[in-house]
């Protein structure tokens, strides 16, 4: 009977690409960890997703992409989000994302970058120890 | 997250005007249990009444979301705003949960009429039925015309949900006959419409007859239960479901019952109010480790639960 917050995650999967087993992954390891994951499926839009992220009022939005196009979307969710006022969520990145782009994902808002063979622990870890914390 | 008092304020009249990203926060408030919360429902309150609340319960996996979904589209047509509750259940040992009834909602983001918020059943110090019920005010205060809440019909707190709707739809699939059976002493007596869904399996027709039978010997007023076929899919029979939803309307207001369905409902949210106020004065904070204390010694068959609760609001009333 604890009064403690629940933190609320969104975990998309934008693109094209249709295989969301890591995004279900994560999406899992968050419940067992005891957040409540808003989970939309494959092929979302970057007005989806922010759609999404706004009526859920989420704390945290993980997105999960394979297919390369990141460098593409991700500055277009961020900006969908930012026209909802969206403004105070943590971003979270993972899937196959080459180390060169990170630089670009930080300036974008995305504070950790997760690639394959990261652990779901380092995720929670990450969602746990920054939602809440001054961006 | 919280909000000073002024804040609050502007919060309010931002919900009132149809604002979705102060509608969105104070159902955060709600949905947490917090003060602003229900700073924001005792100025609310007062503005709603307006929309129409419809219940969409049914087992698992037997279509609920795709038929909201489509039924939302329907009601857009129709000029009406839109509210989505979807309820999903926290697990019992984690408290988490995954909340996926959007996956099927798709195509209704590019519509700002439509609000849907996911929740979890949690095991909440308030209660479900208190929060959900402040969670349909709200949308109703922000101009909602519907309010379409989605519920899985097992446990005692979805059917608790469904029933503080003025309209419950219960959703029943081909090859549901044993849930039939199940479900007749229950859920079936508080469902308004019957919804046969997937009639594009095998099975419907059978479906189809086995509920009319039902129907025949049930009593239920003079409300004759409509029996409404639709494939959720493809949106077939989804303008007869809508159509059913306001001819119930329409009932309710023409009979009195919505009138009196008011008053059920005002009683009922009274009773779940005063069971929160007090879980919230007793239970938490201090009377949260006190309980802990008092727990122990029941434990030790040192004192009986009854003159431990006396003992806890007693000395709760006392330091206060
Ligand atoms: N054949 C057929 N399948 C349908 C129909 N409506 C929904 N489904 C399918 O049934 C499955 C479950 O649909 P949902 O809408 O998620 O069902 P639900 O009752 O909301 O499920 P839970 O929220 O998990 O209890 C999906 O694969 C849908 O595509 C229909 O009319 N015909
Ligand atoms: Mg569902």
């Amino acid at each position: 009977m604890t009064t403690e917050r629940k933190i609320r995650v969104l975990i998309a999967k934008p693109g094209l690409d249709g295989h969301d087993r890591g995004a279900k992954v994560v999406a899992r390891a968050l419940r067992d960890a005891g957040m409540e994951v808003i989970y939309t499926g494959i092929r979302q839009t970057p007005q989806m997703i922010a759609e999404a992220a706004l009526q859920e009022d989420v704390d945290v939005v993980g997105l999960s992409i394979l297919s390369g196009a990141h460098m593409e979307l991700f500055p277009r969710i961020v900006d969908e989000l930012k026209k909802r006022g969206v403004d105070d969520v943590l971003l979270f990145a993972g899937g196959i994302i080459p180390e060169e782009d990170t630089p670009m994902l930080k300036r974008l808002g995305f504070k950790a970058v997760f690639r394959p063979g990261s652990s779901t622990n380092d995720i929670i870890e990450y969602v746990r120890s920054h939602v809440g914390a001054p961006a | 997250m919280t909000a000073a008092s002024n804040d609050i304020e502007g919060y309010i009249e931002r919900v009132l005007r149809g604002e979705r990203r102060p509608l969105s926060r104070v159902i955060t408030w709600v949905q947490e249990n917090l003060p602003e919360g229900r700073e924001a429902v005792r100025a609310l309150f007062r503005h709603t009444g307006h929309a129409h609340t419809v219940g969409i319960t049914g087992s698992a996996g037997s279509g609920k979301s795709t038929l909201t979904g489509t039924l939302a589209r329907e009601e857009r047509r129709r000029q009406r705003g839109v509210g989505i509750v979807a309820v999903d259940p926290s697990s019992p040992f984690t408290g988490g949960a995954i909340l996926g009834d959007r996956i099927r909602m798709q195509d209704l983001t590019g519509d700002e009429g439509i609000f849907v918020r996911s929740m979890a059943t949690r095991q909440s110090l308030g209660g479900l039925t208190a929060m959900a019920a402040d969670v349909i005010s709200v949308m109703d205060a922000s101009g909602k015309d519907i309010v379409l809440v989605e519920t899985v019909g097992a446990g005692q707190d979805e059917v608790d949900i469904a029933r503080t709707a003025q309209t419950t739809c219960l959703v029943l699939t081909p090859g549901a006959g044993d849930d039939i059976q199940t479900m007749k002493a229950g859920i079936m007596e508080i469902a308004d419409i019957l919804v046969v869904n997937k009639a594009d399996l095998a099975g419907a027709d059978i479906l189809m007859s086995q509920l009319k039978a039902l129907l025949s010997y049930s009593e239920h007023g003079d409300w004759i239960i409509p029996i409404v076929r639709v494939v959720s899919t493809r949106g077939e029979g989804i303008p007869e479901l809508a159509d059913a939803i306001d001819h119930h309307r329409e009932y309710l207001e023409r009979s009195g019952k919505l009138a009196q369905r008011r008053l059920e409902r005002s009683r009922h949210q009274i009773v779940e109010a005063v069971r929160a106020e007090v879980m919230r004065r007793y239970l938490s904070g201090e009377g949260g480790t006190q309980l802990d204390e008092l727990a122990r010694r029941v434990a030790e068959r040192d004192l009986d639960p009854h003159s431990a609760a006396i003992e806890l609001i007693e000395g709760a009333t006392r330091a206060g």
